[in-house]
């Protein structure tokens, strides 16, 4: 395989990894929240949450763009301490990050769902705080919820498009991933690169598709 | 140092008003008893009082006191943490974490400084071999021994059974009952405990109250009130 096909290969799957990792504590926190409680607006954040899933990807990475581009309110803030997102393989790792994130909230939530009340208040009887209540049952008993949601995010980022190329571009070496590699070398008429990034992509998703059923069937 | 025989029992006081949509539950009870049975029909309010106890329920108004220790006053604005009441607590479907084996089940609670040792739960409830197990594994009698265990290991003030003996069978009543008597006499932890069954009542309280649809109909000497 040509270097620079594993290259891409190789570094579409550590910001799909970065980015699964990036999106597991606000995924969590969020999907406890919306599980666990009532309160005014919380309509308005579900509905926030899901927003990346029903947006054009694309209009997703223009929203990402206005937020952390040079002018817009991030990219300011960042701006004095020489950190600049746009075109990185930080912008990857957001543009990823934000589009899994649904996924994950989704899934988790119905795991937290799932988890009865009353495990948590014999925890509480038995002297635990809320913190331990949380890391050694509420966490544990939707664990497997919360996998599958990371792994569909992860997924979903690997095959991530339209707001990476958006937000990040197709700079190889750099930014280019699997996705819009495929597409960028598609345009350049390089067919033979498209197709080895093709069964690359094909491979991964089998992968990843394979672990994800297995996790389905284990009790 | 007195022995069980002389010492003054317990001291509890139920006094409350506990409303959940048109369901209520009242109690106005003091009582000094070392082992208390709530005795009624389903659906008259037993496990609600368990719950009360426990802080899992909040009452509209009223006071509860375990063994002198206020933990609820709704005149003073008193109201204890769940997890601070120092309450052992027993529900009917035992609720062991399924995800926790035998030995980190029976040991989550971090013991206080009056807890009881590992040893003395041992020979009581005979956990040896159960300590490695996977609690989906076990007999109805077998989790009830474990969720004694677990809700004792901390050392707590009083214990909450709520028909400990519903799930397990016939041959093996005694012998939960046997080792009920025991934490009662010997570990000197005062229960309170949830029956159907006015013969269990009778051999493990010395006090008993008849609930019927959330009232108090009669409370007293086992033998005096119980049918």
């Amino acid at each position: 395989m040509p270097t620079e096909i594993l290259d891409i290969a190789v570094f579409t799957t550590l910001a799909a990894l970065v980015a699964t990792i990036v999106m597991l504590p606000p995924g969590i926190g969020l999907a406890w929240v919306l599980a666990r409680h009532q309160f005014r607006g919380k309509a308005i954040v579900e509905t926030l949450a899901s927003l990346p899933l029903v947006m054009p990807p694309v209009a997703t990475g223009l929203m990402l763009l206005w937020l952390v581009g040079r002018r817009g309110p991030v990219g300011r803030a960042l701006a004095p301490f020489g950190i600049e997102i746009v075109f990185t393989p930080a912008a990857v790792v957001l543009a990823m990050a934000i589009m899994g994130l649904p996924l994950l909230v989704r899934t988790a939530r119905a795991g937290f769902e799932q988890v009865t009340k009353r495990y948590e208040q014999m925890a509480e009887t038995l002297g635990a705080r809320p913190w331990r209540v949380f890391t050694t049952v509420t966490l544990p008993l939707a664990s497997r919820n919360i996998l599958a949601g990371a792994l569909l995010g992860f997924t979903r980022a690997l095959g991530e498009f339209g707001a990476t190329i958006v937000v990040a571009g197709s700079i190889p070496g750099r930014t280019r991933t699997l996705a819009v590699g495929i597409y960028t070398y598609t345009e350049t008429g390089q067919d033979a690169r498209a197709a080895s990034l093709l069964a690359v992509s094909v491979t991964l998703a089998f992968g990843a598709a394979l672990i994800a059923n297995r996790l389905a069937r284990v009790d | 140092m007195a022995d069980a025989a002389t010492r003054m029992p317990p001291q509890f006081e139920l006094r409350f008003l506990m409303t959940q949509g048109a369901f209520t539950v009242a109690a106005d009870l003091e009582i000094a008893a070392r082992a208390i049975a709530l005795f009624g029909p389903s659906g008259s309010g037993k496990t609600t009082i368990l719950e009360v106890i426990a802080g899992l329920r909040s009452p509209k108004q009223g006071r509860i006191t375990v063994c002198g220790r206020i933990l609820c006053d709704t005149d003073t604005h008193t109201n204890v943490p769940v997890r601070d009441r120092h309450v052992g607590y027993v529900p009917q479907d035992v609720l062991l974490f399924p995800h926790l084996d035998v030995r980190r089940n029976v040991t989550y609670a971090q013991p206080r400084r009056r807890h009881i040792d590992m040893p003395d739960l041992d020979q009581l409830l005979g956990l040896t071999t159960l300590m490695d197990r996977k609690v989906s594994g076990l007999s109805g009698g077998e989790r009830q021994r474990v969720a004694l265990a677990r809700a004792l290991y901390s050392g707590p003030d009083v214990l909450l059974l709520d028909e400990p003996l519903a799930a397990v069978d016939l041959a093996r009543r005694r012998l939960i009952l046997d080792t009920l008597v025991a934490i009662r006499d010997e570990l000197r932890v005062p229960l309170v405990y949830v029956t159907h069954s006015p013969e269990e009542a009778r051999a493990i309280a010395d006090y008993a109250i008849v609930l019927d649809e959330g009232n108090v109909i009669a409370a007293g000497v086992p033998d005096d009130v119980l049918p």
